[in-house]
């Protein structure tokens, strides 16, 4: 047996390192770590409860909007306001940007070059895939960041500027639109559709959206554009036999109007019937961090360096006690989205395609959401309910990011915040192990994975990690 | 060390060959994510209408690794670095975006190089040594940033400040290979155009001292206040302000709004094809300002004796209330209701 530490590991949103026992070639065990802490949890109590909105969003530049969304879901709470229409409406249509633009970074920037690696040059579809997806050399970042850049004038206009934004309020956003802003968004998702419908998928997004089987999607992997491009390197390499995890898949439920969730919150098994949302506690057995609550309503944040046994600044998460994995693959899980239950199903657990073509999947039926929020806009009504300072009381801001459940437990007492507690999609899903020794999801999926030859430099290794597009700075903020 | 005109002249007889032909020096640049949030790449990957990689390609800028976007990983990095440190490979540019975390106790651990048992602390000290220019990356890098906030948990600073006082990773007097400061590009997160503007600005050998001011942040966008073409401006002049958040008047009054004090061309830019902190109906925080992170109740403007205390920056005080107080009185109705709705409810026309 050997061990291998892998790091710096790049390509993913913060700092992260692996340490893999090998045993003939394959992965015995893993620990992941993310080796950066900042403090968040401590920064945010004492402050006058609002502030949250200013300091909560900093936790993360790629999920800037949903840390505001989770702060400001508390707020809702605790001050009992209720945003107009618009102000729901436009919040989501921010969200929708920012996390389609985080699904495009993550497939185009931080997944597809791994497979420009002279580990696959033998490969007969290398040389395609190197000349479109080679790290800061392909032609596919000259199309895809162009692209992003122009989605992202929506939060020029909803938001200011992105990231780090004050717009997103409890009583909704602080700019009402006006005629020609609407227009104007109109505009910006005509201009992604076209991007999307040319270069990503290389059909009209309603026919993504009516993908339902495997069958249709073998199809589908025959006709042009960047995801039938994966499509084929994935059945090539057999990724839907990679990284497998069978861990409950839970989300918090997305974009939400008065008629309810586009995806609803839930838990699904990992073939993905539905499952009864359980009690979350996060653990500190292996983590940098002084014994606290369980129960994040309660508990609070104290760095220690000394701990035994710790080896992550994360903490452990666990859902009614154990582990469970969240992200797009969890989000259409518990949504019923046909053919992802389908792909879980044939391999009884979530795998490296599944995770990729969930989110590769959402984001054609959050933009085609996303046409029918800004048309849903009535410019004549307002945007944002006032809403008076939140002086006491508890609350949960209970959000789905791009990388999944993202929760925010805050305690107020005469308008400063007592307690504050994030756990982040990450931290489900890079997880360390908890105080019973089980391995977190991401520790659990690589184990069996075959390093061969190239050792921590595996692709397959890679492919694994970053398949859960991992946010490691949100991970122990 | 030459005038920057001397150095400009230097640098383009170097880039013509025998043949007169322009043979472009290329510049090799380096990002660390120190302690982090990532917001400035992300930032900086809005840029242009070509995007960034193509942007830097044609600035004559060499990417040699960048965390979130190049293939290397692990050993490779770890090569590079030492590649640097020995001088074998030239380092033009190097950025670092985050804080410098320097605790627990000095040890710089809160932030550890992953698959090392080096700190970022002192990997971004090293290498900075070996840069022609060091970029600071946002205001974390800069001053310290969010992280430094109260009650300071891991020891924060930037790179060459803590806070406003020099001297933070790197000494107070710290010089670049080529002679400067680090350069901080502060913002929270910086604009697009900041960071690149600045990075095409050295490519070009063309960023001295004078350009920077006196917190080393460049001046093409330090020497204008976020106030500056602000499109609540009438509402200003007119000290018709807005009472709740989403209407239209000017903040500074009772929403905390700190554009008349803070730094940065926001409002002479489109920010996200067009919009702004101001644009968009929420406070300047004064995110480019060192210390900005310590500032409570952002949407409430301090005042003593109901007289805003953050004046603007410059202005002497009995000035600005002997003119807001004329302003207030001849304040034409049409701006005063449209101050305190969220969209246009009087429309401009001629006075009868």
């Amino acid at each position: 047996m050997s061990r291998l530490v892998v790091g710096p590991f790049n390509r993913v949103e913060g700092d992260l390192e692996l340490t893999l026992d090998v045993e003939d070639g394959r992965v015995a065990e893993a620990r992941v770590a993310t080796t950066l802490y900042r403090g968040f949890e401590q920064i945010l109590v004492g402050r006058p409860a609002g502030d949250a909105l200013t300091i909560a969003p900093r936790i993360c530049g790629i999920c800037s909007v949903s840390q505001s969304l989770a702060a400001a879901a508390v707020l809702r709470e605790l001050c009992g306001v209720q945003p107009p229409r618009n102000g729901e409406l436009a919040a989501n249509l921010a969200h929708a940007a920012e996390n389609i633009a985080d699904h495009l970074s993550h497939f185009y920037l931080f997944f597809m070059p791994d497979f420009c690696r002279a580990e696959y040059a033998s490969k007969p579809w290398h040389g395609e895939i190197h000349k479109r997806f080679k790290a800061v050399e392909g032609s596919a970042a000259r199309d895809m960041l162009p692209a992003r850049a122009r989605l992202l004038h929506i939060m020029g206009l909803i938001a200011g500027k992105w990231p780090h934004s004050l717009a997103l309020q409890p009583g909704g956003v602080t700019r009402a639109l006006d005629l020609g802003g609407k227009m104007r968004l109109l505009a910006i998702l005509g201009d992604f559709r076209a991007f999307a419908e040319k270069h990503l998928f290389g059909a009209p997004l309603e026919q993504i959206a009516a993908l339902e089987t495997p069958e249709q999607l073998a199809a589908f992997a025959e006709g042009p554009g960047d995801f039938a491009a994966f499509l084929r390197v994935a059945r090539d390499l057999r990724l839907d036999t990679l990284g497998r995890c069978a861990l409950p898949l839970m989300s918090f439920g997305a974009y939400h109007t008065a008629e309810g969730a586009l995806f609803p919150a839930g838990v699904a098994d990992a073939a993905g019937a539905a499952l009864p949302m359980g009690a979350i506690g996060e653990q500190v057995a292996s983590s940098f961090f002084a014994d606290s609550a369980e129960d994040p309503a309660l508990s609070f944040t104290t760095p220690d360096m000394e701990r035994a046994q710790a080896y992550s600044f994360a903490k452990a998460p666990r859902l009614d006690g154990r582990p469970a994995e969240t992200g797009a693959v969890a989000r259409q899980a518990v949504a019923g989205h046909k053919l992802v239950r389908a792909l879980l199903g044939d391999a009884r657990g979530s795998h490296v395609l599944v995770r990729v073509v969930a989110r590769v999947l959402e984001i054609a039926a959050v933009a085609l959401a996303a046409e029918n929020w800004a048309r849903a806009l009535d410019v004549r009504e307002s945007f944002c309910a006032a809403s008076a300072a939140a002086v006491k009381g508890a609350g949960v801001g209970r959000i789905e990011a791009a990388r999944g459940a993202l929760g925010h437990w805050v305690s107020v007492e005469r308008g400063v915040i007592r307690s504050y507690q994030i756990i982040a999609p990450t931290t489900w899903n890079f997880s360390p192990r908890d105080a019973a020794g089980v391995p977190g999801p991401l520790e659990q999926a690589l184990v069996g994975v075959e390093t061969g030859a190239q050792g921590a430099k595996a692709a397959a290794i890679q492919h694994v990690v970053r398949s859960f597009d991992p946010c490691m700075v949100c991970t122990a903020h | 060390m030459p005038g920057r005109g001397a150095r400009a002249a230097i640098e383009i007889a170097g880039q013509y060959g025998d043949s007169g032909a322009m043979t472009t020096k290329r510049k090799t640049l380096l990002w660390l994510q120190a302690g982090s949030c990532g917001g400035c790449t992300m930032a900086a990957l809005e840029q242009g209408g070509a995007g960034l990689f193509a942007e830097l390609q044609n600035l004559g800028l060499d990417l040699l690794w960048h965390p979130s976007v190049s293939e290397a990983t692990g050993d490779e990095v770890l090569q590079l670095f030492a590649r640097i440190e020995t001088g074998a490979q030239q380092l033009d540019i190097l950025c670092v975006e985050g804080s410098i975390l320097r605790g627990p106790n000095g040890t710089g651990r809160f932030n550890r190089l992953s698959g090392t048992q080096r700190t970022l602390l002192d990997l971004s000290r090293a290498l900075a040594q070996h840069a022609e220019y060091c970029v600071a990356v946002g205001s974390c890098a800069a001053f310290g940033g969010i992280p430094a906030g109260d009650p300071d948990p891991t020891e924060a600073c930037g790179l060459h400040y803590d806070g406003a006082e020099p001297g933070g990773s790197l000494d107070a007097d710290w010089r670049s290979r080529a002679g400067l400061p680090v350069v901080n590009i502060a913002g929270c997160a910086p604009h697009p155009g900041w960071i690149v503007e600045t990075l095409a600005a050295l490519a070009a050998g063309d960023l001295g001292p004078d350009d920077l001011d006196a917190l080393g942040r460049p001046l093409f966008f330090a020497g204008h206040l976020a106030h500056h073409g602000c499109s609540r401006n009438e509402f200003y002049e007119f000290k018709a302000s807005a009472r709740v958040l989403s209407e239209r008047g000017c903040m500074m009054e009772h929403l905390g709004c700190k554009a008349t004090q803070a730094i940065g061309d926001c409002n002479q830019r489109a920010w996200n094809g067009g919009g702004s902190c101001t644009h968009a109906g929420f406070a300047c925080i004064s995110c480019t300002s060192p210390g900005f992170e310590a500032a409570r109740d952002t949407h409430v403007t301090p005042k003593i004796g109901g007289v805003p205390v953050g004046l603007p920056l410059d202005m002497p005080k009995a000035w600005f209330m002997t003119l807001a107080a004329l302003s207030k009185s001849a304040t034409p109705a049409r701006v005063r209701q449209n101050a305190e709705a969220d969209r246009v409810v009087v429309n401009p026309k001629r006075a009868k």
